[in-house]
């Protein structure tokens, strides 16, 4: 019989609505990052490097993007005869069919696939946090504690700490009690989003708590466990954890890898980080042309100049270009003369020459104050936007937009363009 | 497909001087990112032949490795597949091979076993992208007995390590005169072959016979008047790599934007084995121009006229010149290089210099 010791679910699910449009046509784990990856390959690598050969991904929201680059599992040797990776998608049943309603609903409805594996324990992960995690490690610490449910925690600074679901634990580790962003935090451990269950525990929470509408992790069955059993601990985890949940947050993260020895070093050889590679080709750096902080992807092509960016593969930036501080995802090709200034620029757009990006001061956004917070440009993957035009700070563009869109030639601050239909 | 592949990457590389010491020819590292045999092999897979033998004898370790995978160039089929044949010791024979004919001779077996009417012979020193299929095709139309793929040099190329052909009006080999050291004539033969696989097996059966040990002098000359060879005059790029000036030529040639296009921006792609390497990364004080920069690379230094090979690293205030740097070089901060060769992870102490020259390259190995 396939006895495995833990297998892994990844929760794939999620939009990442404050993302923006980034995520409007992809799904947040999908979202490139670090000039190669995508989000889901840190959790992913994690696995495979800690020995978690079985992983089912739970998808739901526009997933094609992240079904087409995991596949079989090659990238992170998760193509197995047994085990290995499975997208997981929600189902019909001869009776109903439902979406995922919640974190722990969605694991619910995949009880046959994690029995089939008969584990002893399921390590429960989402594909939204950039960091390089021993689980091996994690689930030692679940044993030697004798605990029914681990919690992976990080200490944050006190004055953040009501932003997260924090936990209150003694020394040991066991945990007390449970706070979801308090107001007065009486600790200052977050949680990860990283759980390791005892399988039969979780499998007698999630049948006990089967009907519960929206049925969370956070909210429903860890403090189902933690009531029956009262054997939960935290693991304390202090390395690199990058939350790039939030469209700052994810060009600073982003950002710190251009350092010179950076915090999250990509470079060493230890806890490799895996990915699907869609170029080979050396990148070529023209006469002329210059890159200083920068990180630049496969088959790249420059001819003008990038500064403190980060380049993806296949992204050309002509003559005269300028990009300083910015993302640009794969396939991003940036026109004659355009400046290109603090923005975020997803796959295949393409910026006319001359075109001016990030020209002006912040001012509020006119689309979404929740999202568009900073002085980020962001635009979407497969944009166009026409030469010479000017756009101004904490701006947002998706679809192809025409000279038409730009009253005088000018988006301005805190504007937006949304074209062809779905847009953020 | 109609075809089976065979791969002739045994060759030794004397030429390569230092650089043949730790691997064959056709594991060189190419253009940044790729090993020499990956063109080869990404142009039969691309042309749908899903059976490829690489058949392997000198300083093959590097190769092998290389190879220890067939999912790279999509061999990976319970049809067809990637095979790798090293010369065995059995119970009729205890030679290395001993030529190329000879080669095919000792794995003839595979060759009967299989069932593709037509086999690609090709080397694997070759930097190409050609459709096999369309030489097929080519083959097939004419009617021919042994198709060559054939390229014309620019005028005044030494030709004396090829083989000339002349040709008649229909295309049809007439003359074929093997390494000429006086030749005029810049029709070369690239050492690509189609040929139907019975007629193969049938020629190297007499080969077995004769004692007949290469493909070239044994196979093709000997029945130039007899059989009908007809030449395929391949249009694109074609360079053979295997003296330490062409290697040196032709990864400089993918600086010129013409050839990148062709290789790198046309589809269908060359495919290489996939490391993982993260982005290139760009400190500053970097100063780069016309050149080639892989992944995994970290740029400190200036750079020109270069091509930098994956995982490399290069230190502050180098000065690096018209060179190239192998896989997983280290190039101390200082250094300075110019028209050298920068053998696969070697480490260059703080503040050297090298030096070499246009037309007489330096190597730079331990």
């Amino acid at each position: 019989m396939i006895k495995k010791k833990m297998i892994a679910m990844l929760l794939a699910g999620g939009q990442g609505s404050r993302l923006g449009v980034l995520t409007a046509k992809v799904a947040k784990p999908a979202v490139s990052f670090g000039g190669k990856y995508s989000i889901i390959d840190f959790p992913l690598s994690n696995c495979v490097n800690s020995g978690v050969d079985t992983v089912g991904v739970l998808t739901q929201y526009r997933p094609l993007r992240l079904n087409s680059h995991i596949g079989i599992g090659i990238p992170w040797d998760l193509d197995r005869n047994i085990g290995g990776v499975s997208v997981l998608p929600p189902y019909e049943r001869s009776d109903k069919g439902d979406w995922y309603s919640g974190t722990a609903n969605a694991i619910y409805q995949n009880l046959e696939y994690m029995e089939s594996f008969n584990p002893d324990y399921v390590l429960i992960l989402s594909g939204d946090h950039i960091y390089k995690m021993d689980y091996e490690e994690m689930l030692d610490s679940h044993k030697a504690k004798g605990a029914t449910v681990t919690i992976a925690t990080m200490a944050v600074p006190w004055e953040e700490a009501s932003r997260f679901g924090v936990v209150i634990a003694d020394e040991n580790g066991h945990i007390t009690d449970f706070e979801e962003k308090p107001k007065n935090p009486r600790s200052n451990l977050a949680s990860m989003g990283i759980y390791i269950f005892t399988w039969d525990v979780l499998r007698e929470a999630l049948i006990a708590l089967a009907d519960v509408p929206g049925c969370d992790f956070g909210k429903h069955v860890i403090p189902f466990c933690h009531e029956k059993y009262g054997t939960c601990y935290t693991y304390e985890f202090s390395g690199y954890w990058k939350d790039v949940g939030t469209l700052s947050s994810y060009w600073e993260a982003n950002m710190g890898l251009v350092d010179i020895v950076p915090e999250f070093n990509l470079y060493e050889e230890f806890w490799k980080i895996y990915t699907k590679e869609n170029a080979v080709p050396p990148q070529y750096m023209a006469p002329g042309s210059s890159a200083t902080q920068a990180l630049i992807g496969e088959g790249s092509s420059i001819y003008g100049s990038v500064h403190h960016s980060i380049l993806s593969a296949n992204v050309i930036v002509e003559e005269g270009a300028e990009v300083v501080d910015s993302i640009l995802m794969m396939g991003v090709h940036v026109g004659k003369g355009a400046k290109v200034h603090k923005a975020i620029i997803a796959e295949n757009t393409v910026i006319g020459d001359g075109a001016i990006l990030g020209e002006g001061e912040y001012a509020e956004s006119k689309l979404d104050t929740r999202v568009y917070a900073s002085d980020l440009v962001t635009v979407a993957e497969n944009s166009v936007i026409p030469p010479n035009v000017s756009i101004g700070k904490n701006t947002a563009i998706s679809g192809v937009t025409l000279p038409e869109d730009y009253p005088n030639g000018r988006l301005e601050d805190g504007g937006y363009i949304i074209r062809g239909g779905e847009g953020a | 497909m109609k075809a089976l592949g065979i791969i002739l990457a045994g060759g030794n590389g004397r030429r390569m001087k230092e650089l043949a010491n730790k691997r064959a020819v056709a594991a060189m590292p190419m253009a940044g990112s790729y090993r020499a045999i990956d063109f080869v092999l990404s142009n039969m897979s691309n042309s749908s032949i899903n059976r490829v033998a690489v058949i392997t004898q000198y300083s093959a370790r590097s190769l092998n490795l290389h190879l220890s995978s067939s999912k790279w160039w999509d061999f990976g089929r319970k049809q067809g597949g990637l095979f790798v044949f090293n010369p065995t010791v059995t119970h009729e024979n205890n030679n290395w091979y001993r030529g190329t004919a000879d080669a095919l001779v000792q794995n003839l077996d595979f060759i009967r076993n299989s069932h593709e009417p037509y086999v690609v012979i090709a080397g694997g020193d070759g930097i190409y992208k050609i459709d096999f299929n369309k030489v097929l095709d080519y083959h097939i139309d004419k009617e021919a007995d042994i198709t060559v793929v054939c390229k014309r040099l620019s005028a005044g190329t030494d030709v004396s390590r090829f083989g000339v052909v002349d040709l008649d009006d229909d295309n049809r080999i007439v003359g074929f005169e093997e390494k000429p050291v006086d030749s005029n004539n810049n029709f070369v033969s690239c050492g690509i072959y189609v040929i139907r696989r019975r007629l193969l097996i049938s020629l190297l059966e007499q080969c077995e016979e004769m004692e007949w040990f290469d493909f070239v002098s044994d196979v093709l000359m000997r029945q130039r008047r007899v059989m009908k060879l007809y030449a395929y005059e391949h249009e694109g790029f074609w360079s053979n790599i295997a003296t330490v000036q062409s290697y040196f030529d032709t990864n400089m040639d993918f600086l010129k934007p013409e050839v990148r296009e062709e290789f790198f921006y046309t589809y269908p792609e060359i495919h290489s084995k996939v490391d993982d390497y993260p982005p290139a990364k760009y400190n500053d004080g970097a100063c780069v121009s016309n050149s080639l920069i892989a992944s995994g690379t970290i740029v400190n230094g200036k750079v020109e006229n270069s091509v930098i090979f994956q995982k490399s690293f290069i230190g502050t205030n180098c000065s690096i010149r018209d060179s190239i740097v192998l896989n997983g070089a280290h190039i101390g901060d200082g250094v300075v290089l110019d028209h050298c060769i920068v053998e696969s992870r070697m480490t260059l102490e703080p503040g050297t210099t090298y030096k070499g020259e246009a037309g007489k390259i330096k190597i730079v190995t331990e």
